[in-house]
């Protein structure tokens, strides 16, 4: 049980790094990106071949599997995120897909579509989930920043935010680069938690599971990220026998959330010290928050 | 050899056209990329699929069907999805978010209902092939070239000739002013979306009668999408020319490279297409209009 346990925090660690990335450039910046499993697969199989074929130790690897998604996503996005949205969501689900190609061929290094097995594997999911936590505490505060807030123009309107003098390309590039550093780390801690890698782990179901985890949670709060992370993590856990209805009822879920609350579950709340004060003066002492209020 | 590649690339370049004219033509209008057009299509083949196989409808009134079927899906689509957010001039974002949604559900649907199998369309047409020359041309490859050909005439007639076309160019063109010309945005769009899901459910037919049919055969819009960046997005001249390009590298890479590569090809060609050339080869040069 212990065990089971413990898989449940590493796949929550691991998505929430991977969702943090996304809610930065899609929910924030709003580039709707479609290829988070290639970056993951990149940072992956960096990590698994340099520890197993290369023999690098462990930390070094998932720090070159970062590395090494943060790289690849500059000369995608250079040239795509000047132009529209339409072209960057294609790119990168073509990126992604390419990756899976390239994986599936190159069957001298790969090992083609039956992966590398016999990674080496991490002792406790505690690291991780602190690791993924102090994502979620760096990101909130990136969010709040000066280069956050030029992130929001940029989503908002990004003609209205060139001419204040937001530089939204470069603006952009800064959030896909992160994205990309962030899916690399979820990436190699993948590898190393899973203990294998295959190219179908890394596919379009992937890279739709984690969006569809930041659009659930609101798209413009890294706490409902947070939120829906956990939910849809551990929900599929919980409800085992409906497994095959479980993405039927996503894309379901995805459009009714964009026709009746496009903010998502929880909107543009963010977790801090002042707002849960104003939920504890909601709950017990309505009359002072009311007052406050005034 | 070099001829029965074009004649190869030609077949299934016009299937691609008839996936990258509706997704071109929804584009052109509401511009958003439909992630949803590729289900349209799985539908539409399936749809036909059915009607041949178990209901044993005649070619010709199958294809009439299926076609049909699949434009009132878009229709419906259309309406439940992105028709709110279009009142609530939702950003292009949540369209696109939408249309994800809305492939996911479907596709996910499919491979529940149909179960997760490749099927095959009943032999309709003698597999010998004609022969001209060197070049053997495929008797299926030809009926599907001349029903995309007599397909795609019929819409741009449409589109270019007729008054409702008028409308939808005017619509494509602003959507604001149409209206305030008396066109009904909602009847347009509505139009648009049953052409492109019309031609999406008929190009899933050639392409399911030429190969297969399953559910996630929907990822064939991101060809399309690759074809329509080809020949510049919103253009349907461009859609057709970027498709039949498309068709030809491909049948070419993997005729002569190899074909587990063939797919590295197309995004090599839109990626070029995208840095030198972003508005295509056919398309206007648009900036975004605040």
């Amino acid at each position: 049980m212990t065990i089971y346990i413990q898989g449940i925090v590493y796949l929550f660690s691991i998505n929430l790094i991977s969702v943090m990335g996304l809610s930065l450039l899609t929910g924030f910046t709003g580039s709707f990106c479609f290829g988070q499993a290639g970056f993951m697969a990149v940072g992956a199989y960096t990590s698994g071949m340099l520890t197993k074929l290369v023999g690098w130790p462990l930390w070094l690897g998932i720090i070159c599997g970062a590395l090494a998604g943060a790289l690849i996503s500059i000369p995608i996005g250079l040239p795509t995120l000047k132009l529209k949205g339409d072209y960057f969501a294609i790119a990168t689900l073509g990126f992604a897909e390419a990756v899976r190609l390239i994986l599936e061929n190159l069957q001298q290094y790969t090992g083609g579509a039956r992966g590398i097995p016999g990674i080496e594997t991490m002792d406790s999911p505690l690291p991780v989930l602190i690791l993924a936590l102090l994502i979620y505490i760096l990101i909130r505060f990136y969010v709040s920043s000066t280069h956050g807030r030029s992130c929001i123009a940029i989503r908002e309107d990004e003609m209205a935010a060139n001419c204040i003098g937001i530089n939204s390309p470069r603006m952009k590039t800064i959030s896909f680069f992160v994205n990309g550093l962030l899916a690399g780390l979820a990436g190699a801690l993948l590898a190393h938690y899973v203990g294998f890698i295959q190219p179908s782990m890394f596919g379009m179901a992937k890279s739709t599971e984690l969006i569809i985890m930041v659009i659930f949670g609101g798209m413009h709060s890294v706490t409902g990220a947070l939120f829906s992370t956990i939910i849809l993590t551990s929900l599929p856990e919980l409800l085992r026998a409906a497994s095959i209805w479980r993405l039927v009822a996503y894309g379901l879920l995805v459009v009714i959330i964009m026709v009746v609350r496009p903010e998502g579950l929880l909107g543009s709340w963010e977790l801090s010290p002042n707002n849960l004060k104003a939920i504890w003066n909601n709950l017990f002492n309505r009359k002072q928050s009311a007052r406050e209020g005034n | 050899m070099i001829l029965q590649q074009i004649v190869n690339g030609l077949s299934i370049g016009s299937v691609y056209a008839m996936i990258a004219v509706g997704y071109s033509l929804v584009y052109s209008v509401l511009n958003f990329s439909n992630f949803a057009h590729g289900e349209i299509l799985m539908i539409g083949s399936f749809m036909g699929f059915f009607l041949l196989s178990v209901l044993k409808v005649p070619f010709p009134i199958a294809l009439a069907l299926s076609m049909v079927g699949a434009g009132i899906v878009a229709m419906a689509i259309e309406r439940f999805g992105y028709r709110p957010l279009r009142l609530r001039k939702a950003p292009t974002l949540y369209f696109m978010i939408a249309a994800m949604g809305f492939s996911v559900f479907l596709q996910n649907l499919a491979i529940i209902v149909f179960t997760p199998n490749f099927r095959t369309y009943p032999q309709l047409f003698p597999l010998t092939p004609i022969t001209l020359g060197q070049v053997a041309i495929g008797r299926l490859d030809l009926v599907i070239f001349f029903i995309s050909l007599i397909s795609l005439s019929v819409l741009s007639l449409f589109i270019y000739r007729t008054k409702m076309g008028t409308a939808i160019r005017a619509t494509a063109y602003n959507y604001r002013v149409a209206s305030l010309m008396g066109i009904n945005p909602d009847i347009v769009i509505g139009i648009v979306f049953f052409l492109a899901g019309g031609t999406a459910g008929l190009g899933g037919m050639l392409f399911g009668m030429k190969y297969t049919t399953y559910p996630w055969m929907g990822a064939l819009t991101i060809k399309a999408f690759i074809a329509a960046v080809v020949g510049g997005l919103g253009s349907l001249p461009g859609a057709v020319l970027g498709s039949f390009i498309l068709g030809m590298v491909e049948t070419f890479a993997s005729g002569y490279v190899s074909s587990s590569f063939r797919d590295l090809f197309s995004y090599a060609i839109m990626i070029i297409i995208i840095i030198f050339l972003p508005s295509g080869l056919l398309g206007k040069n648009t900036s975004e209009k605040a």
